[in-house]
C-alpha cells in the first residue's frame, strides 16, 4: 500500500525532470530532482511504494528516458493514468517501471489517498475510499516485457523475435 | 492499398498491413546524440550481443556542444571512446542532428529510421518512416536491427489555398497545433498533403512533420513527390533510384480541410504549444531574447529571411538576438552570401551550429521573469532555463520583426516595406 501523489494533465518530460538535469542518468541521481518545479516535495517525501497518479497524455515531450527512471529511481510502485504519450508509453514498459491505464480510478483518487495495487492482476484499490478498478490489459508482447523487467532483461534471456510469437 | 504509413510498412514487411497490427520491423538507420546515446550505449552493454551492423547507426554531438560543463564533456568523451571501440562509420559533429540526417542522405522516401530524439518525425517530410524512442530500444536495435511497431490509424491534414505574403509554414503548422492540441495526434499518423503542401519547397515542407511531435503524433508524413527527388538529387548524396510512395484509397481516421489563405502569423503562447493566437492579439508584449535556430526553422532559406529582414537596420539595444544555424553546410552559404555579416552588423549573436538554446544548457539560457520568442517547436515551461521565464513560438519572419522593436511584432510590414 502507498500514498498517491497526482498530477495533471499533459505533464511533460520537462516537467518530470528538466533538460538541465540530464547529464547523469544514475536513476537515484535524477530522482532528486524528478517533479522538481511542479511539485518540489515529492521528491523529499515520496516513498518506496507510493503511486503516481497522471492526467491524460502523461509523459509528452521528448524522448527523453531520463524521465521514467527519475520516477522509478524514486521508488515510486507504479503509474495510474487515463493516457500516455507513446515514446513515453514505450520508455517506461522498456526499462520496467509499471504503467497502468485506468481512467476510473484517476478519476476517484485524491491527493494523499491511500492506494493499493495489484501489479500482476491490474487491480487497483483505493483504500482510503474502498473502492476497487481494473486497469486495461497490456497487449501480449508488452506483458512479456513487463514481465521481464523490461526489454534488456528479456533480450539477455530471448530473441527479439520471441516477442512477437503468440502476440495478439 | 491504405494510408501512406501503412504503404511505408506493407513495403518493409513485405505484405499488406492494416492499422492496429503490431510488426517487428528491420530499421534502416538508428540515430542518437549525446544527450541519448550514454543510456543506449548502456543498455546495449546490458544486453551483451554484439551491434548487428554498424553502417545502420549514426550517432550526432548536437545538444550540448562544444560541451558547456564537466558532465557533458564526460558525456561526450564516452560516446567518442564507443565510436572508437566499435568504429562506427556514421559519427557526426556539424548541426542539428534531424538536419544532418536530411543533409548527409541517410532519409529517404519509404525508409524506416528511428531516433532517440521525439523531433525525429521530421523524417517523414521526405515521405520516410521517422518516429523517436527512447535510447534503451535504441541500443535495442544496434544489437538486433530491428523494432516493433503498432501501425497506426491516420489522421489527414488537407491544406489548401495560398498563404499571404508574411504567413508561413511555421504559422500553419502552430495553427494547425492550436486546432488539434497537444494530445490530438498522440498514436496517430498525420499525413500532410493538398495543394498548399504540394506548392512547398523542402525547407517548408519540413515544419510540418518536425511539429507533428507536439501533438503527439507518432509519425508525421508528406508522400514523396518531384520537390523530393529534386531535393535528394540536388542538395544531398542519397542514391536513388527513389520509390515515391503515396496513399493508395486510404481509409482516415479523420481528415482536417483547412484553407490557408485566410491565416495571419500565428504564435503559441507561454506555457502551452496548443496555446495559439494570431499574433495581433499578443503584439506588443516585451520580449528579452529572439532566439532563431533549431531543427524546425534554422536552414538557410529561414536565416535569408531574418537577414533580409535586419539588413541595414539595427535589432533593439536591450534585446538578445541569438542565431545559431541548424548545420555548418548552413551556416557556410550564410557566410559565403554574407547573411552571416548582415546579421552581426545589425547586432545578433550568431553561434555555432547544434540544438543551441532550445534546450536550456547553453547558449542563451533565460533569466527568471524574462520572455524569449523563437523559432523552436516547443515551449514547455522552463525549457530554455528559469522556470518563471516564457517562451512563445513564432516564425522566422516574425522572430526578426520582433528582434527590431523588442517586443512581438507583426512582420508584414517590413515584408511590405522591402517589397516597395
Amino acid at each position: 500500500m502507498g500514498k498517491a501523489w497526482t498530477f495533471g494533465e499533459n505533464m511533460n518530460t520537462d516537467e518530470i525532470i528538466p533538460g538541465r538535469f540530464n547529464i547523469t542518468i544514475d536513476p537515484l541521481e535524477l530522482a532528486k530532482n524528478v517533479f522538481c518545479e511542479v511539485k518540489p516535495e515529492y521528491a523529499k517525501n515520496v516513498q518506496p511504494g507510493d503511486v503516481i497518479v497522471g492526467g491524460q497524455n502523461f509523459g509528452c515531450g521528448s524522448s527523453r528516458e531520463h524521465a521514467p527512471i527519475a520516477i522509478k529511481g524514486s521508488q515510486a510502485k507504479c503509474i495510474i493514468a487515463p493516457s500516455y504519450a507513446r515514446i513515453f508509453f514505450r520508455n517506461a514498459i522498456n526499462i520496467g517501471l509499471p504503467i497502468l491505464e485506468c481512467p476510473e480510478a484517476v478519476a476517484d483518487i485524491d491527493e494523499g489517498s491511500e492506494v493499493d495495487v495489484n501489479l500482476t492482476t491490474g487491480q487497483i484499490t483505493n483504500v482510503t475510499k474502498g473502492s476497487i478498478y481494473q486497469a486495461r490489459a497490456l497487449p501480449d508482447f508488452v506483458l512479456k516485457i513487463a514481465d521481464a523487467g523490461g526489454i534488456v532483461n528479456f533480450l539477455k534471456e530471448h530473441d527479439i523475435e520471441e516477442l512477437m510469437q503468440n502476440a495478439e | 492499398m491504405g494510408t501512406l504509413i501503412e504503404e511505408i510498412f506493407s513495403r518493409k514487411a513485405g505484405r499488406h498491413v492494416q492499422a492496429g497490427e503490431i510488426l517487428l520491423l528491420d530499421v534502416d538507420y538508428i540515430m542518437s546524440h549525446d544527450n541519448t546515446t550514454p543510456l543506449a550505449i548502456k543498455a546495449f552493454r546490458e544486453i551483451g550481443k554484439p551491434i548487428l551492423d554498424k553502417n545502420r547507426i549514426v550517432l550526432h554531438l548536437d545538444h550540448a556542444y562544444p560541451a558547456p560543463n564537466v558532465l557533458a564533456a564526460e558525456n561526450h568523451k564516452k560516446i567518442i571512446e564507443f565510436v572508437r571501440e566499435q568504429e562506427l562509420p556514421h559519427f557526426h559533429r556539424q548541426g542539428v542532428c534531424h538536419q544532418v540526417m536530411i543533409e548527409e542522405g541517410y532519409i529517404t522516401p519509404g525508409a524506416i529510421v528511428i531516433g532517440a530524439d521525439s523531433h525525429s518525425n521530421t523524417y517523414g517530410a521526405l515521405g520516410a518512416f521517422g518516429a523517436g524512442l527512447g535510447s534503451t530500444e535504441i541500443g535495442v536495435a544496434w544489437a538486433t536491427g530491428k523494432c516493433w511497431f503498432k501501425v497506426p490509424e491516420t489522421i489527414c491534414i488537407e491544406l489548401t489555398g495560398e498563404t499571404q505574403r508574411g504567413v508561413y509554414a511555421k504559422d500553419v503548422m502552430i495553427y494547425i497545433a492550436g486546432l488539434l492540441g497537444m494530445d490530438g495526434g498522440t498514436y496517430r499518423s498525420v499525413e500532410f498533403g493538398g495543394e498548399y503542401i504540394e506548392s512547398l519547397p523542402m525547407h517548408e515542407r519540413i515544419v510540418f512533420p518536425n511539429m507533428s511531435t507536439e501533438i503527439g503524433a507518432k509519425c508525421g508524413l508528406i508522400a514523396a513527390d518531384e520537390v523530393t527527388i529534386n531535393f535528394l538529387e540536388t542538395a544531398t548524396p542519397a542514391k536513388g533510384p527513389f520509390e515515391a510512395l503515396y496513399p493508395v484509397n486510404p481509409r482516415y481516421e479523420r481528415v482536417f480541410e483547412i484553407d490557408v489563405s485566410t491565416l495571419a502569423p500565428q504564435v503559441a503562447c507561454h506555457p502551452d504549444v496548443d496555446h495559439v493566437k494570431p499574433l495581433e492579439q499578443v503584439e506588443g508584449l516585451e520580449v528579452n531574447e529572439v532566439y532563431i535556430g533549431t531543427c524546425t526553422n534554422a536552414r538557410y532559406e529561414d536565416i535569408e529571411i531574418v537577414a533580409n529582414m535586419l539588413k541595414g537596420k539595427k535589432v533593439n539595444p536591450l534585446t538578445r538576438v541569438i542565431v545559431t544555424p541548424a548545420s555548418e553546410r548552413i551556416y557556410k552559404k550564410a557566410m559565403k552570401n554574407g547573411l552571416i555579416e548582415i546579421l552581426m552588423d545589425a547586432g545578433c549573436t550568431v553561434t555555432g551550429t547544434g540544438c543551441g538554446a532550445c534546450i536550456g544548457r547553453h547558449g542563451g539560457i533565460l533569466a527568471a521573469g524574462e520572455r524569449a520568442l523563437t523559432t523552436m517547436n516547443r515551449n514547455f515551461i522552463g525549457r530554455m532555463g528559469s522556470p518563471l521565464s516564457e517562451i512563445y513560438l513564432a516564425s522566422p519572419a516574425t522572430a526578426a520583426a520582433t528582434a527590431l522593436t523588442g517586443h512581438i511584432t507583426d512582420p508584414r510590414q517590413y515584408l511590405m516595406q522591402n517589397a516597395e
